[in-house]
């Protein structure tokens, strides 16, 4: 799947600053065929920056970028035909309805005719939207409306896709339409590029870039990734799990802490050895939660881990 | 690229005549403001609110106020008693011209001496104060002349066929009736356009900014030029049934004679939107968005303006300002519809204004096109 001839996407030293920040550090990664690779990081790790230089919208200060086997840096013209980069927002014409905005970007990419026609009615079909073709786009849902982004930004068959946080914002049946149409396109061979701030979105990656303050701290597969922690994660379940966290905090020996919904994980050394010692510092704190054990980590926990320096909290 | 570029044709007319607001915006408020312009836009002086102070209450001071009375340019409409009342009237607007006639002035007139007639006038207004005083001038004189000979006629009836004057024959060129409007009709007609197409311009491309998909037909295979060529080709069309429509409502409703030929004034008009089209992409790579563009242009449209003889006389500026109206398309394209309408000249006179619009078309063209490539990083 790295095989340097056959990487769909090969980025190396990628580096861009913008005034009084280093946004993308010598970034170096590869992508395959056939495989999706997910850019993970909280806002402002670098995503976009990178993203943009991949589809030949910015320019890097520093590195190369090869997209489809053609040099994005010097000839950003030539890699148009077999990419394709979405943004967050895609950009529609609210104006024009569902399929003036097919039509629109098809034959920009010089699709037409019949080839148009039965790629947009496959993709629409595909989206769930086939009976909104004559809708303004500007009076879809949010979720619509990025499907109808994707749906304009496949038309053309790119070879490699990039997209930024795709379903940011997007309903839950949107989302899953949308990650079986990448599915789909992956079966067929497509790259694709995801950025996403959701970690747990990350694990439908096949690989994932973990990216903080625009240098990489990780790349490998979810599970290689989440072994690679060396330490046990503890969760506590709680209804008031920030009291929880507010109690362990006080802890020693706690690596790191994270919130996620009702739940409290403390990446520790030994996690069945903790449990009494946490258990009876809830009890004389007088805060009460449902149960405490240990699970297998997320990328989240890695990732957290990994910012926080390992450092315990104070 | 020609498939491309028609596709962004088809896709810019969708979008301008699906909205109803905008289909308005294109038709009806150009007329309007060509009819508005055309009766507002008038340096021509009727019925000035006149009051008038008589003290003498002579046959010669009555003569001489109803000859204001009986004039087009006033409006005699307030007799006072005394000069306070006179000054307030003034003061409050009511009159714009006072006459003050002192006691003794047929006293003066029979016995041959220089009699005072009074005249207050409001400069508020510089123009206006410049052009009621000559029509006081001309009825004074007239009233004075017409004394005189009544005068000498009555000594001796032979000396008055004998006296020697200038008449003068007049001749005005062009606009006969010296018609302000004649004079206005067409620079109106340049000013709107220059509004219009620099902020349908500027408008349409930090639109696409605006809502992103200026980013996303850049990851296209669209090239620059067709992208620039496909939002400006729309604004320039408009411009040009704009130019039209404005141009017909004056030539009609105003009774402006066109005396020139059309090709002239098209290829006028011509060059005038292009350099008006740079204009307003250069401003749209200088906003991110709407409001700035909006700002922006009016940074631009105030001054190209003023600095295009559409009101005041380029000749009176200084000189150092005279410099600056060259760089003003609307100078030349006034120059190139005046002369059309009024003058009837062509190619042969016009020329300089056609390559001075073409030099500054190219210049901001080129200047538009090359930042463009830039701003988009």
């Amino acid at each position: 799947m790295t095989e340097k001839l056959q990487s769909a996407i090969v980025v190396d030293g990628l580096t861009r600053s913008f005034p009084g920040v280093r946004a993308v550090e010598a970034l170096s990664f590869e992508v395959g065929p056939g495989e999706i690779f997910g850019l993970v990081g909280p806002d402002g790790a670098g995503k976009t920056t990178t993203l943009r230089m991949l589809a030949g919208v910015l320019s890097p200060d520093e590195g190369s970028v090869l997209v489809a086997g053609v040099d994005v840096v010097r000839d950003p013209e030539a890699a148009k035909h077999a990419l394709s980069y979405m943004p967050q927002r895609f950009g529609l014409y609210e104006d024009l309805t569902v399929d003036e905005n097919i039509r629109f970007y098809a034959d920009l990419f010089g699709v037409r005719g019949a080839e148009r026609n039965t790629r947009s009615a496959q993709l629409l079909q595909a989206a769930g939207m086939s009976e909104f073709r004559r809708r303004l786009a500007g009076k879809l849902s949010g979720g619509m409306k990025q499907k109808l982004g994707l749906v304009c930004a496949l038309i053309h068959r790119p070879r490699v896709i990039l997209l930024d946080e795709p379903t940011t914002g997007v309903d839950p049946v949107s989302r899953r339409d949308f990650w079986r149409i990448l599915y789909e396109l992956v079966a067929e061979g497509v790259a694709i590029l995801t950025s996403t701030a959701y970690l747990d979105e990350a694990e439908r990656c096949h690989r994932v870039a973990l990216l903080h303050q625009g240098k990489l701290l990780f790349c490998d597969t979810p599970a290689n990734l989440k072994s690679r922690l060396g330490k046990d994660v503890l969760s506590v379940t709680s209804s008031d799990p920030r009291r929880v966290r507010g109690v362990l905090e006080q802890a020693a020996g706690i690596s790191s802490l994270v919130l996620t919904g009702d739940r409290v994980h403390a990446v520790v050394d030994r996690a069945m050895r903790r449990i009494p010692e946490f258990q009876a510092l809830l009890a004389a704190a007088g805060v009460s939660f449902d149960a405490m054990q240990q699970v297998a980590p997320t990328i989240e926990d890695l990732f957290v881990d990994a910012v926080s320096g390992g450092a315990p909290h104070a | 690229m020609f498939a491309r570029l028609k596709q962004m044709l088809i896709k810019e007319f969708i979008q301008v005549l699906r909205d109803k607001r905008t289909r308005f915006i294109l038709i009806i408020p150009p007329i309007v403001q060509m009819l508005v312009f055309g009766y507002a836009a008038n340096f021509e002086v009727h019925l000035v609110p006149t009051a008038v102070v008589d003290f003498d209450h002579s046959q010669q001071s009555r003569d001489l106020i109803s000859r204001f009375t009986s004039s087009p340019y006033f409006d005699v409409r307030r007799q006072l008693d005394n000069s306070r009342q006179l000054r307030d009237a003034i003061d409050s607007g009511d009159a714009a011209i006072g006459l003050e006639i002192d006691a003794g002035f047929a006293q003066k007139l029979l016995k041959g001496q220089a009699a005072p007639l009074q005249v207050i006038v409001d400069a508020t207004n510089s123009n206006t104060a410049l052009i009621t005083s000559s029509y006081v001038t001309q009825i004074a004189t007239g009233f004075a002349r017409d004394y005189q000979l009544d005068r000498i006629g009555r000594i001796d009836p032979q000396v008055v066929e004998q006296l020697p004057s200038v008449q003068l024959r007049q001749r005005p060129w062009y606009n006969p009736d010296l018609r302000s409007r004649w004079f206005f009709v067409p620079g109106v007609i340049g000013s709107l356009t220059l509004v219009l197409v620099v902020v349908l311009t500027a408008f349409a491309v930090v639109r696409e900014r605006e809502i992103g998909t200026l980013e996303q037909i850049m990851v296209t295979p669209i090239g620059r030029a067709e992208f620039i060529l496909g939002k400006t080709l729309p604004s320039f069309l408009i411009g040009l049934f704009d130019v039209s429509l404005i141009a017909l409502v004056g030539t009609l409703w105003f009774q402006v004679p066109f005396r020139g030929h059309i090709l002239v004034l098209l290829a006028g008009s011509v060059l005038f939107l292009l350099s008006m089209l740079g204009v307003g992409l250069l401003i749209s790579t200088i906003s991110s968005t709407q409001q700035q563009a909006m700002v922006t242009s009016f940074f631009f449209i105030m001054p190209a303006i003023t600095f295009s003889g559409f009101g005041f006389p380029i000749s009176t500026m200084p000189q150092w300002l005279q410099y600056c109206t060259y760089l003003s398309p609307l100078r030349y394209f006034l120059v190139v519809l005046r002369s059309s309408y009024l003058k009837g000249v062509g190619m042969t006179i016009l020329w300089p204004q056609m390559a001075a619009m073409a030099a500054l078309s190219s210049f901001f063209l080129g200047v538009a096109i090359l930042r463009f490539h830039k701003a988009l990083d």
